[in-house]
């Protein structure tokens, strides 16, 4: 049968037109993306179990590439957004932002992926982020299933946000109340298990999408919203009239929001849980973006060890250069002044009192090892 | 074989390579080898790649315990139900809405398109301007409106808007009064539903009678009666009060008892069947237009009276047309019911995405959802082809 | 029922004509239409004035206003921008040449192009965002599709040059947009930095173009005898427009990743791009097939007669009636894509409507003006499937008396 034989022909020919169609989209794109799609065609060749991440390599990979790509979001006040030139900012972006500026001495060089909730653990899984800072809580099971978590950058606490005009004034009162909640987060588990475990009945209004959560609690849809105390504050800064809701002193779980980094690479997990140490070690030594270069020559013994003046941080067996650290912080500035650019009193997106996140010294959480 | 067939070839001296017979088996070979080797491939890497990565395949966790609330459940549901209980009230979710949907998108289609097609300039363009406002936006968006803009702007509880019913609206819901069942109506629903089914067998038996014999055997009245009859049976039977009225009442933070409507379930609703009714209504209108104009004249000129040219002379003809693309368009909507986690609304897509957080399994759940569609488009399909067959046959 | 356009128009003696006579034969012919007439005016009027002063006064467009880059081109570097005006430049420096050539549908497209970029161009309000050189960029695109009309009008500048032009554009524009590792002048950009409007045009005109040959091949496997080939087919075609486009997306953008081989890593927004093709390729090929049933069989007994082989008889008898007749379909088609390629937000892409999402969460104050963000999107979404299922439209018709002649 010819016809058949001219069918086949076709088929061959317009599959090496497709595979021509798809190398002429992919032209400029890394070399590894082309690689990926043989391999699916031929996945005979890539027999055996592979470990989940490239073993050891995403330090030197981020080298070589001159770039940082860190796994994020554009839509969160506060944490990550986008300004009107399309850049990347917030408390998230900066952490990614000090690690780029360690490793490769430039803070932009980073290209942040928006991911969704959902895209969180695949994204790890798979190595295809190189970090991920995306106020991602640090459980057990994450840890044991995603990635390896650093350093906890943020201590939240999931909290609810009532309207004034409700009268409630405590917990005790939501028997039968409608509360607007994220879906496929810790958020929602900690909700169902509150009021489970006070006996308590309620109407839950889900959505994947958290913008649309505050639209609805913000119309009336419902009488609670529950989140974390941080976003809670943010979203409540943003609404027509911030002080007709209340948010509730109450706080029912833990949040330690934490950057992540695949598995299988310790070098990789060590850089960045240094970077984060030194974020928090800069401000506890006072030492800020503006003063960093002054401070090189401080008298102080701790400051000089952190700005690689004095002694050995590790970077030797990094593979780093003494700078690094005085870079990140160059770039971005200490913990504080990370959190009050977006957090603090006059902060761009909202005003939330440091409370837990505060240094150690002054009462609250953050604390990391010394960097010497 | 090969002996008797190398003569043959020798014979009409052809080569064997343009001889059909051996080229249609080469060609069936070297397609079942590409094919074949393909999907072989495709099932290793996955193998491979599934044990890489740790990634169990097992539909174990069905089992588990879900932990996570959904909204309004349609059925009984609470966080300490298994997964694959959240995945069937997800579903039922799914059904609901787009069954509701196509009834009230092949209404709404239909009246669109028959105001198109009006005299009155005003009410045929105001259709068209419908139409031509739903076709031409995407539905993401056009749910995003309906459900922030249109019931965001709906009163608090206490100022609720108030029907005659009562129907009580406000941005909680639609509240409707809604006859429920009491306790002693189950003898009712059986009797009904007995009727219902024998009343069904009564009227395509009587109708077919008509149509060999070709007198009218009053086949809508007779099994209208069955209904009605079975239905005031079981009415004695149940000692004269199957169900009650159930009104809404304002109790601490929210409307209780009667018939409910959820905002989402409402804006799904809404948002799917104003979409989908402007493709309706283009579907009807072509159907209808389609009907020659010559077959409208003589039905007056035989002296039908317009209803009759309608039922009769019109629809049947028209109907034909209409229901193919009428079964893509059911399909269409069934499908967009998935983009209903923009909105809260918790069908199948969004409990199975909410699966896949919770319990960690990606690929199982997923291939749960896709099979879950698969089997309601080929079902829906299918019932619908059978229809459209009866259709095409009755005409001939 | 009666609102079926009767014939009772036809038979009444010719009136003069006139305004008056015009609004009592389509307003209030009888009693009915004038009860209609009467109480859809002031519905109408209210709906309209109601609307007018929302979008005039009441609507707050900051978002819009101060952030037109961000939904045109995403989070591409500003300082490239120029790159993304090149192909923009091009392609509609093509479009013009095109409707110089054949008119109809293409000059339709030219013009509205033309007459927004024009209407940006000329706004006579100032605003930051709008500055000079943006201005003078977009006149000076107007100018090349009215250039480019005025040489495709040429007996000297062939079709097959502006062809040619058609295939080259696209992909010239993208390794443009994509970039090079290392050349200093045109550095490579991420396509995690692409969004806005540039996503859901590449998105959706990138979807139907590779779906085509992927379509054919699968209708062409269809209607094959081969029962392996032709089981295949109608497994993939079935299977995909048996599920939501949504499900599709979701399988490429976090299903194939984790069953890729280890340490193998796929673009995502070429992800997205292989999900929208994969779903439109299902749907052209249903398409295709149409066409390929409406070409008489005797066309085909009247090539084998003159002797043309299969391949022959495929490529210049059915392959030029089949797609002819499909065309229109496939431009159908085409505009529910580019409206279904709003779900990529779904997976985390920034196109149009995600980049609104963002807008809403920049400052505090936009929380509150969702609505117009959503009404900006939607319009967009409206003008541009509007134009082109008119354009379609036209197309069928010209069609339509093209194959009767």
């Amino acid at each position: 049968m010819r016809k058949s034989i001219a069918l086949l022909t076709l088929l061959v020919a317009f599959s090496l037109l497709l595979a021509a169609c798809g190398a002429a989209e992919e032209t400029a794109a890394p070399a590894e993306a082309t690689e990926a799609m043989e391999m699916t065609e031929e996945p005979g060749e890539t027999e055996g179990p592979a470990p989940a991440a490239q073993g050891g390599g995403i330090l030197d990979k981020v080298k070589s590439s001159g770039k940082l790509i860190c796994g994020g979001r554009t839509d969160l006040a506060g944490f990550g957004m986008l300004d009107a030139d399309g850049n990347n900012e917030g408390f998230d972006v900066d952490l990614c932002r000090a690690v780029a500026a360690a490793v490769l001495g430039d803070p932009t060089a980073i290209e942040l992926v928006p991911l969704t909730a959902a895209d969180r653990g695949p994204v790890l899984q798979t190595a295809e982020v190189d970090m991920l800072s995306r106020n991602v809580t640090w459980t057990a099971s994450r840890e044991a299933q995603w990635g390896n978590f650093t350093t906890t950058m943020f201590f939240d606490g999931q909290g609810f946000m009532i309207t004034k005009d409700s009268g409630i004034t405590s917990t005790d009162e939501f028997d039968g109340a409608t509360v607007c909640v994220t879906s496929g987060t810790t958020t929602e588990q900690n909700l169902s298990d509150f009021f489970r475990q006070n006996g308590m009945s309620y109407e839950a209004v889900i959505f994947e999408d958290t913008s649309a959560v505050y639209a609805a609690y913000e119309e009336g849809r419902c009488d609670v919203t529950t989140s974390d105390k941080s976003q809670l504050a943010s979203v409540r800064s943003g609404f027509a009239d911030p002080d007709a809701h209340i948010i509730l002193d109450i706080t029912i779980s833990k949040e330690p929001l934490t950057p992540v980094v695949p598995h299988g690479d310790d070098t990789w997990y060590d850089t960045v849980n240094i970077v984060m140490f030194a974020l928090i070690n800069a401000e506890e030594l006072g030492v800020t973006q503006d003063n960093v270069e002054a401070m090189k020559t401080s008298d102080n013994i701790k400051v000089l060890r952190l700005l690689g003046q004095e002694g050995d941080w590790g970077y030797s067996d990094l593979g780093l250069d003494a700078d690094a650290l005085a870079r990140a912080i160059a770039a971005v500035g200490n913990y504080g002044e990370i959190y009050d650019r977006y957090m603090g009193p006059n902060g761009k997106s909202f005003t939330l009192p440091r409370g837990p996140n505060n240094l150690w010294t002054n009462g609250g959480l953050i604390y990391a090892p010394p960097v010497k | 074989m090969a002996s008797t067939q190398t003569p043959l070839v020798q014979k009409s001296s052809i080569p064997f390579y343009r001889d059909e017979r051996i080229l249609k088996i080469i060609a069936q070979v070297v397609s079942t080898v590409v094919i074949g080797g393909f999907i072989f491939l495709a099932v290793i890497n996955f193998r491979n790649a599934a044990n890489a990565r740790g990634l169990t395949l097992t539909f174990d966790f069905l089992k588990e315990s879900a932990g996570f609330p959904i909204s309004n459940p349609p059925i009984d549901y609470d966080p300490t139900m298994t997964f694959g209980r959240a995945f069937f009230v997800g579903l039922v979710n799914t059904l609901l809405v787009s069954v509701t949907g196509i009834f009230a998108a092949t209404i709404l289609g239909t009246l669109v398109a028959l105001a198109r097609l009006s005299s009155n300039w005003l009410l045929s363009h105001i259709a068209l301007s419908y139409i031509e406002f739903f076709r031409n936006i995407p539905l993401l968006v056009l749910l995003f409106i309906v459900y922030f803009v249109v019931f965001g702007n709906l009163p608090v509880v206490k100022e609720s808007i108030v029907w005659p019913g009562p129907i009580y609206i406000n941005k909680r819901g639609f509240y409707l009064t809604w006859p429920q069942l009491t306790e002693s109506g189950t003898p009712f629903v059986i009797m009904l539903s007995i009727g219902f089914v024998v009343a069904l067998v009564v009227y395509f038996l009587l109708r077919r009678r008509r149509e060999i014999s070709g007198q009218d055997t009053y086949y809508l009245p007779v099994s209208l009666g069955i209904v009605i009859l079975s239905g005031l049976l079981g009415w004695v039977f149940s000692g004269g009060t199957p169900f009650q009225l159930s009104t809404p009442v304002l109790e601490g933070f929210n409307f209780s008892g009667g018939l409910r409507f959820t905002p989402e379930f409402a804006g799904m609703l809404l948002a799917l069947s104003t979409y989908t009714a402007a493709f309706i209504a283009e579907v009807v209108r072509a159907g209808i237009q389609a009907v020659d104009r010559g077959q409208l004249e003589a039905a007056r000129a035989v002296g039908l009276t317009t209803m009759q040219v309608l039922s009769l002379i019109i629809m049947p003809q028209a109907l034909r047309i209409i229901i193919p693309p009428m079964i893509s368009q059911y399909l269409n909507l069934t499908k967009n019911s998935s983009l209903a986690l923009a909105i809260g609304f918790q069908e199948v897509f969004s409990v199975g995405k909410i699966v896949i957080n919770q319990a960690g399994r990606a690929v199982p759940v997923f291939g749960l959802i896709m099979l879950t569609y698969l089997v309601l488009s080929l079902l829906t399909s299918m019932v619908l082809n059978l229809f459209n067959r009866r259709i095409q046959l009755v005409t001939r | 029922m009666e609102n079926i356009r009767t014939t009772k128009g036809a038979i009444r003696p010719p009136q003069p004509p006139g305004p008056l006579k015009w609004v009592r034969d389509n307003l209030f012919n009888n009693w009915y239409n004038t009860l209609l007439t009467v109480v859809l005016v002031p519905t109408v009027l209210f709906v309209l004035v109601q609307s007018i002063l929302w979008v005039f006064t009441k609507a707050d467009w900051r978002p819009i206003i101060e952030n037109p880059m961000l939904f045109a081109v995403g989070q591409y570097p500003r300082d490239q921008l120029w790159r993304v005006a090149i192909g923009l430049s091009g392609i509609m420096f093509l479009m013009g040449a095109s409707w110089g050539k054949w008119g109809g549908l293409l000059r339709t497209i030219s013009l509205s192009f033309a007459i927004v970029f024009a209407f940006l161009a000329l706004l006579p309000v100032q605003l930051e965002t709008l500055d000079t050189d943006l201005r003078i960029y977009l006149g000076s695109t107007v100018l090349l599709i009215f250039i480019g009309a005025w040489l495709g009008r040429l007996k000297a500048v062939k079709k097959a040059y502006i062809l040619i032009g058609w295939a080259i554009m696209p992909i010239i524009s993208i390794i443009f947009l994509i970039g090079f590792e290392g050349v200093e002048k045109i550095p490579e950009v991420s396509t995690t930095f692409w969004g806005g409007l540039l996503v859901t045009f590449l998105l959706s005109a990138g979807g139907i173009l590779a779906s085509f040959p992927i379509g054919l091949a699968l209708a062409l496997g269809r209607r094959s005898s081969l029962p392996v080939v032709k089981g295949f087919s109608i497994a993939f075609i079935e299977t995909v427009r048996g599920v939501p486009l949504v499900t599709i997306l979701f399988m490429f953008s976090i299903i194939l990743v984790l069953l890729l081989p280890a340490d193998s890593s796929l673009d995502r927004l070429f992800r997205a791009w292989m999900a929208v093709t994969f779903f439109s390729a299902a749907y052209t090929a249903e398409n295709i097939r149409g066409g390929l049933q409406a070409v008489p069989i005797g066309q085909i007994e009247a090539a084998k007669a003159v002797g043309m082989n299969a391949f022959q008889t495929m490529l210049f008898i059915v392959m030029p009636q089949a797609l002819r007749a499909v065309l229109p379909t496939i431009v159908g088609q085409f505009i529910s894509l580019f409206k279904d390629t709003t779900l990529v937000v779904i997976v985390g892409i920034n196109d149009l409507l995600g980049i609104g999402r963002s807008v809403i969460n920049m400052e505090p104050a936009f929380l509150q003006l969702d609505l117009e963000v959503y009404m900006f999107i939607a319009a967009v979404y409206w003008v541009f499937s509007y134009f082109m299922s008119r354009a379609s439209a036209r197309l069928e018709t010209t069609m339509g008396t093209r194959t009767t002649l």
